[in-house]
């Protein structure tokens, strides 16, 4: 049998401790260990990626246990999709770390980012909801680490709030759990899937209560309306490439929806019937006009991106509430996008960092590498915008295209179409602000000296661009592959049967007592 | 004993909350610990509960409490230890690093934007 | 040449200009004109198809699930455009080698151009209507770069802004539109959609559709009330203005009107909306060109004017007014391109655009001055001149359109335009050229060189050419109209001719002309009356929206966001107690399973004691150390209770975990104050009480809920049960849940608690090394000290205790499979036992004695875990994989040996370093405060000695 699928969990977590256990005051050869381990991880998921592409459901019964009985990791298209993601973007963002020095900058980066990965990559991976319940811990403690990597008081304060946050999360997240244990006497996301179906319409408050309270757990990691507070400072205080790595964490949430609420509750589902399918949709499109309007509103840099994130979250959102499989494809489409383009732009920030006194959106003496910047910024901007060239404008297309049907088709393009005005107008102000007034502002000869950034710094946001140029000539290609995920998520019969029935170590127990 | 055992979650809740929205970092700490054990004794309630049957095997006995409760509230204990020992850690550095020790970030030192 | 090479071409040549910039303007200049004239050639190959009357197509796939395709079509209309775009480019490129100096830089401002010209390419020749949108948008971005050139000017900025803005929400509105329509149809391709006029003007949605469409065309085109960014982005170059602002980029709204005239004209919302807003934009465009100074102004303004004359002509509906539109079209994009190439020849040679600082330059500038009264008369509508022609036919289409029932209202507004039109024109002409030559121009005016007035100068041959002999215009003329009108309308059979006879257009075109002298006459008083009158000032207005928006923005989200983390608690603690309530009551609660069970005094007083200590918390939470005492109790409330109901791994757990915490707590509150101040008002506790109860009470509902039902089918734990001997090999259910069934979960678990223990040991570090160290250096402890910090009682019962707790948690450890216990456990308890030497005896004496680099012992626990779940790869089996066997050595009787105790052993390892170096960093801070600095190179971290030198005594006091 083979083990790739066990990889992305397994190489992270024992790479992070080797590097704290034998490489803890040598940064250089933690550097080495760290890049070479996304590497490996890269083309692992792309393996498991183009197995799982034709539609095969790779499984993996830990301890040799069958579901439910035991833990088990599914692959499917989806969930090697997103790893596949999440190690392509966490390569750029390490060699931004690397290259500006940032994971200099305090203790442990590379091991606390390899757990980082690590709890990323097992969230999408297992099909087990409490197991789910123990990777959220694991990539948010890790999350909390890179957070207030390199100290200052008011990151620490921002560090506080998102982890008091984050905390209540959790606490809600076994609160579900317990509902769900208690009501189906199983935690294996398939098997749940079966048992859900036997809950007889007589006694469906256990079931509502517990779907209910599992998908705010979820709306919380996806930064929803009004469960979203914690984001804005604490994306905007964390040291750039976490932030930019972190870009990738609010996705966790909408995966964990996307799972969730297409297999164990789907939409048809009487019994939960009236509960996400309704509710979801307008919070998704308030999240989607705050955030804009945050970008329009956002007095520092950071900020401004901060709220851009939520923005694109409630753009995925509004699209995945659709809860068709049109939704689902744009969603999917957009949530690459999305994370590419947050990425992006966290890293310019930093660019702009680099020889600024602050981030705030007042006109200052023109920054090192000023052109380069900008021109990486006005693509980025672009890019989160939704205006075209860039996979932004398509996504808006697809989400709107699919938008067509529903009961809130107008409210949907209105709000769509006027946040999008919104965040334009906000970028494009801060963006003559930072560039262009910069030019006409005379810098004061005594201020500080100027850091030029590196240039793998930009080969990194570099690289990033390039993938979201790529995401928007290849779209077709891609907006394809997103629609036979959609495909898979709508007709779950074989990821079930393939999880539940895979017979595993004393599957037939025979009746002998000891 | 049911209902002695939910409203002593209920309870365990209830405080916990009202300790969440204090004003400073500490009782906002202690209150999710409460918060913790509130969701704990949830968790493990959610095997039902049965008196005198660890989940331990003997012979010749067939009753025993459900033990997979007791495995996650295990896990559940662990990792919140771990979440509590981190944030008092970083409560207690922003606090040293600026002798206030508000959860809420004051209007004065808010970096200028929101 | 394929039409992609044709739209491709600049895009690509859109990267020369950039690397050739150091080469020099002439090599920049070069390489742009080398690009835009392949592009050029390439669509005149396909001039012969065109005239064959046949369409060029050209496919390739995007998104064909959208119905979003790389689909180009090249017919009359659209090589008419792409014609107009590149052959004036290519003059404009020239022009502007010329134009820009020497400080400007010219690669940027060429890829930009190259860019827009791309884009605009793009537009004429889409056949999808989703990629027009793509080079619609595209070109509103790379004007907002151009009219944002000149980064130094104020102007320009806002005016980049204010066009990105306008245009940006045209295009928006326009997406909705082209996406009713595509549904409409069931395409997004034009050459099915213009064979739909029937089936799209049935439907419901061709009312918005066309609203939002032409909501696109009229901000692109500056059409009324969309006029007022057109002036403000003459800021840019001139070049730009002349490209973009007059020739081409305005035109795209017209020419999106022209594309979709078969299926969207022709019924009355189109009629009434689009002729209106034309003549609106017409009149009033045209009065306030003749009271402008700025030469520019003047003219942006008359683009504005004319281009509303189009709309106006296409709004009309009838093919007539779809041809003059077109002739139209054509006359207007040569002689205004000249007048802008002109007026940027002046400002160049002159140093100022201001009318009122010009006059005379008839003698000192003949070339220009010949250029510019043709093209100006021309526009005036003066005979002989192509102006004229298109003039009169759109005055002849004005009297047979009856807008509004009344006949009179078109034509009379029509000459009313045209008179003001003449009018500023002849301004332009008399106050610049005539009159005395003046001694104040800021530079001695002179004819430019060839560079400048070649490309103006042949753009009056047309000018001269068609208005002299118009048949040669006419096929080329009908074959646009033809591509235009579709198979919507018959091609009208009126011929291009100078004289129609005594018609009533002849007449009004002698009224506005006589008329636009007369004005010339009576321009100072009326320029008096003009600056008296009160009038809005867009740019004001725009700038004040566009402030007042973000005003309002800011009001609405700082204040939501501003870090009030109690408030955030609040408002997410409600939400999920509203949702779980509202999830509850639309449910259907069942019959109970069971009945309660009786409650066993113990439990009830243990449950007195646990809810007297939470409730105490709430009252007495301001005292912190009595607060800790209580949540002490709590825990050792619930251990109890874990023990009663049959749980004692768990109480055992509990119960370790509970002594860590409270020391773990102690020592932060070592430095945290003592006291909790009131600050939070009466009601506002009030609010948070009753928050908090609503969240109990759901609790409470729920555990109660689930505590009288059972799971709708038999727990998997059965399965636990009957197999953990037989498959995992241990008697202790919940340990083998741990370590095998589960094992994942709990190798998940060390990992957090490792991470713990690293982020709490980084922290600590970058604390140690920032301003804080200093702080704690200089604390004065807010306690009284105890007299002796290490009493001897204490050391003595530590270490005597020492062996003993190691015993125990061996001993736990090993019986943990089988019996209550466990590697966490076990873990646990040794560090407490180990935590209990620090106390007694202080830090420096035990970390001198205990040189654990915990680190280490951490990295090896995970690792041994993680090994031991990779070595059943060994024998094939999946990760964490079990096995066990029993030996006997003698004299010892059976024992197990079990892989999963392997793994414990890891557990017990992570879990014993992470404990110790989270208290051991804690420690570190209190003994930086304490102790004196020389004891140093005592710290176990070695780190230290390579990274950091040895710190001085005086550094940091």
């Amino acid at each position: 049998m083979t083990h790739w699928l066990i990889a992305p969990v397994v190489l992270p977590a024992m790479l992070a401790p080797f590097i704290v256990l034998a490489a803890r005051y040598h940064i250089g050869i933690q550097r080495v260990f760290s890049v070479v381990g996304v590497l490996m991880l890269i083309a692992i998921s792309g393996g498991l990626a183009w197995t799982a592409s034709d539609g095969t459901i790779l499984l993996y019964q830990l301890g040799d246990w069958a579901a439910p009985f035991g833990i088990v990791v599914v692959g499917d298209r989806l969930s090697t999709m997103m790893v596949l993601l999440t190690v392509v973007l966490a390569l750029f963002v390490l060699i931004y770390a690397i290259s500006s020095g940032w994971d200099d900058r305090g203790r442990h980066f590379h091991a606390l980012f390899q757990f980082q990965l690590m709890g990323i990559l097992g969230a999408f991976l297992t099909g087990d909801l409490f197991n789910l319940f123990v990777f959220f811990e694991v990539l948010l403690i890790a999350s909390y680490g890179l957070m207030i990597h390199s100290g200052g008081t008011q990151r620490l304060r921002a560090g506080v709030q998102y982890v008091l946050f984050n905390l209540i999360g959790s606490t809600l997240f076994l609160f579900a759990l317990g509902a769900i244990y208690a009501e189906t006497g199983t935690l294996n996301m398939a098997d749940l899937a079966n048992r859900v179906a036997l809950i007889s319409p007589e006694e469906t408050v256990g079931i509502r209560v517990a779907a209910v309270l599992l998908l705010l757990v979820f709306a919380i990691k996806a930064a929803l309306v009004p469960l979203h507070f914690w984001l804005p400072a604490s994306y905007a205080e964390a040291p750039a490439p976490v932030a930019a790595l972190f870009a990738i964490m609010t996705k966790v949430g909408a995966y964990a929806i996307i799972r969730v609420y297409t297999m164990i509750f789907p939409p048809d589902l009487a019994i939960t019937s009236g509960l996400h399918d309704v509710w979801l949709l307008p919070a998704a499109l308030i999240s989607l006009a705050i955030g804009m309007t945050g970008v329009l509103a956002a007095k520092r840099l950071d900020r401004l991106v901060a709220f851009s994130i939520i923005g694109s979250m409630g753009m995925v959102l509004v699209s995945i509430a659709l809860f068709s499989p049109e939704g689902i494809a744009a969603a999917l489409y957009y949530i690459v996008h999305s994370t590419l383009a947050g990425a992006a732009l966290f890293l310019i920030v930093d660019l702009v960092r680099c020889s600024r006194a602050n981030l705030d959106l007042t006109p200052q003496p023109p920054i090192a590498g000023a052109t380069l910047t900008a021109s990486l910024f006005f693509i980025g901007a672009i890019a989160m915008a939704g205006l075209p060239p860039l996979s932004g404008f398509l996504g808006k297309l697809l989400v709107l295209d699919a938008a067509f049907n529903s009961d809130l088709m107008v409210w949907i393009w209105v709000i769509v179409l006027g946040s999008s005005l919104i965040s334009i107008v906000g970028f494009a102000r801060a963006g003559s602000i930072l560039f262009w007034k910069a030019q006409s502002v005379v810098p004061d000869q005594e201020d500080e000296s100027s850091a030029h950034p590196a240039t793998m710094s930009y080969v990194a946001v570099g690289g990033l661009i390039a993938l979201l140029a790529a995401h928007t000539v290849f779209a077709g290609q891609v907006h394809r592959y997103t629609i036979s995920i959609a495909a898979q998520l709508f007709e779950p019969a074989p990821y079930i049967t393939t999880v539940v029935e895979t017979p595993g170590k004393l599957s037939t127990p025979k009746e002998e007592d000891h | 004993m049911e209902f002695l055992l939910a409203s002593a979650i209920g309870v365990m809740t209830a405080a916990g909350i009202y300790l969440v929205l204090r004003l400073r970092t500490f009782p906002v700490i202690l209150g999710i610990s409460l918060l913790t054990y509130a969701v704990n004794v949830f968790l493990f309630t959610s095997g039902r509960v049965t008196i005198g049957a660890p989940p331990v095997l003997r012979d010749n006995i067939t009753t025993y409490t459900d033990p997979l409760p007791q495995a996650l509230v295990l896990t559940a204990i662990v990792i919140s230890f771990g979440m509590t020992a981190v944030v008092v850690m970083i409560g207690l550095g922003a606090f040293l690093g600026s002798d206030d020790d508000h959860v809420d970030d004051q209007p004065d030192q808010s970096e200028g934007s929101s | 040449m394929s039409l992609f090479f044709i739209v491709a071409l600049p895009f690509f040549g859109a990267l020369l200009p950039g690397l050739m910039n150091p080469a020099g303007r002439s090599a920049c200049a070069g390489v742009t004109f080398t690009v835009s004239l392949a592009a050029f050639i390439g669509l005149l190959t396909n001039l012969p198809a065109i005239l064959a009357g046949d369409v060029v197509m050209a496919r390739v796939d995007w998104m064909p699930a959208l119905g979003l395709n790389f689909t180009l079509m090249l017919d009359g209309l659209g090589f008419f455009f792409a014609l107009l775009i590149l052959g004036i480019g290519l003059l404009i490129i020239a022009y502007a080698r010329n134009y820009l100096s020497r400080d400007d830089n010219m690669g940027e401002f060429f890829t930009y151009l190259l860019l827009f010209q791309g884009a605009m390419v793009g537009i004429v020749l889409s056949d999808n209507i989703l990629l027009l949108l793509i080079f619609w948008e595209l070109t509103s971005l790379s004007s907002f770069l151009l009219i944002g050139y000149w980064k130094h000017l104020p102007e320009g900025r806002q005016g980049a802004r204010m066009a990105l803005t306008v245009t940006g929400m045209g295009g928006l509105a326009m997406i909705g539109g082209m996406l009713i329509l595509g549904q409409i149809v069931g395409s997004y391709d034009l050459s099915v959609i213009l064979q739909n006029r029937e089936l799209i003007q049935a439907d419901p949605l061709y009312v918005p559709a066309l609203i939002l469409i032409l909501l696109g065309c009229f901000t692109k085109s500056a059409q009324f009330p969309f006029h007022f960014w057109l002036p403000h982005a003459m800021a840019a170059p001139t070049p730009v203005s002349a490209y973009l602002h007059s020739a081409t980029m305005v035109k795209a709204g017209i020419f999106l009107m022209a594309r979709m005239w078969p299926v969207l004209s022709g019924t009355t919302e189109w009629f009434v909306i689009v002729t209106t807003a034309g003549l609106v934009t017409m009149v009033l465009g045209a009065v306030i060109a003749l009271f402008k100074h700025d030469l520019k102004a003047l003219l942006a303004f008359s683009t504005v004017s004319h281009l509303g004359l189009i709309t106006m002509l296409l709004g009309t509906g009838t093919a007539f007014g779809a041809m003059a539109a077109v002739f139209h079209i054509m006359n207007h994009a040569t002689f205004k391109a000249a007048l802008f190439m002109s007026a940027g020849i002046i400002d160049h040679e002159a140093h100022t655009r201001d009318i009122r600082r010009l006059g005379g330059l008839r003698t000192l500038m003949p070339l220009t001055f010949m250029i510019v009264s043709l093209a100006a008369l021309s526009m005036a509508g003066i005979p002989l001149l192509n102006g004229f022609l298109s003039k009169e036919m759109m005055l002849e289409e004005a009297n047979h359109t009856v807008l509004f029932n009344s006949p009179w209202l078109v034509p009379v507004l029509a000459t009313v335009g045209s008179l003001f039109s003449a009018a500023y024109c002849f301004r332009l002409i008399g106050h610049v050229f005539f009159g005395p030559v003046r001694d104040d121009y800021p530079a001695k005016p002179h004819d430019p060189g060839m560079g400048l007035w070649l490309p103006p100068a042949l753009l009056i041959i047309p000018v001269v050419l068609i208005g002299v002999a118009p048949f040669v215009a006419e096929p080329f003329v009908k074959l646009i109209t033809a591509a235009v009108l579709g198979n919507a309308a018959e091609l009208p059979s009126a011929h291009l001719k100078i004289w129609h006879g005594l018609v009533p257009a002849l007449y009004m075109s002698m009224i506005a002309v006589a008329g636009g002298l007369a004005m010339l006459f009576v321009f100072n008083p009326a320029l008096r009356v003009w600056e008296n009158a009160p009038r809005p000032e867009a740019k004001a207005i725009f700038e004040a929206i566009v402030e007042s928006a973000a005003k309002l923005a800011q009001n609405l989200i700082l204040p939501l966001h501003n870090g009030a983390f109690t408030r955030y608690a609040a408002v997410g603690t409600i939400t999920i107690v509203v949702a779980g309530y509202y999830a509850w009551t639309t449910g259907t609660l069942g019959t109970p399973d069971h009945e309660l069970q009786t409650a066993d005094p113990v439990l009830i007083s243990g449950w007195g004691m646990l809810v007297a200590a939470s409730v105490g918390m709430v009252f007495l939470h301001r005292n912190r150390f009595l607060s800790l005492i209580l949540i002490g109790i709590v825990g050792l409330m619930v251990s109890i209770g874990f023990v009663f109901l049959s749980a004692p791994d768990l109480a055992m757990t509990q119960f370790t975990v509970e002594v860590v915490t409270i020391i773990l707590m102690l020592l932060a509150l070592n430095f945290l104050p003592n006291k909790t101040p009131i600050e939070s008002t009466v009601l506002r506790r009030m609010r948070d009480a009753s928050v908090a109860i609503a969240g109990g009470l759901a609790s409470f509902a729920l555990a109660y809920h689930y505590l009288l039902r059972d799971p709708v089918a038999t727990s998997i734990s059965e399965f636990h049960l009957a197999n953990s001997y037989k498959g995992g090999g241990g008697t202790n259910v919940v340990n083998v849940i741990l370590v095998d069934f589960r094992g994942f979960d709990t190798f998940g678990e060390i990992i957090v608690l490792s991470i713990a223990a690293l982020l709490i040991y980084a922290l600590t570090h970058t604390l140690l090394s920032g301003p804080v160290r200093a702080r704690l250096l200089n604390r004065e402890p807010d306690q009284p000290q105890a007299g002796g910090v290490h009493p001897m009682m204490m050391v003595v019962l530590t270490r005597g205790m020492m062996p003993v707790v190691m015993m125990v948690g061996f001993y736990i450890f090993l019986s943990g499979h089988n019996e209550p216990g466990g590697g966490f456990i076990a873990g646990l308890i040794v560090s407490i036992g180990v935590v209990m030497q620090y106390m007694a005896s202080g830090f420096a004496w035990t970390s001198a004695r205990l040189k654990y680099p915990y680190h280490g012992v951490i990295g090896a626990g995970v690792l041994v875990a993680g090994f031991t779940g990779i070595g059943s790869w060994f024998v094939d089996k999946p990760f964490l994989t079990s096995d066990f066997t029993y030996v006997r050595i003698p004299p010892f009787e059976k024992f197990e040996l079990a892989t999963a105790a392997l793994f414990d052993l890891g557990v017990f390892l992570s879990v014993v370093g992470a404990v110790m170096l989270s208290l051991e960093s804690f420690s570190r801070l209190a003994r930086r405060a304490e102790t004196p600095e020389n004891i140093y190179p005592m710290d176990i971290d070695p780190s230290r000695l390579d990274v950091i030198p040895p710190p001085t005594p005086k550094e940091g006091v």
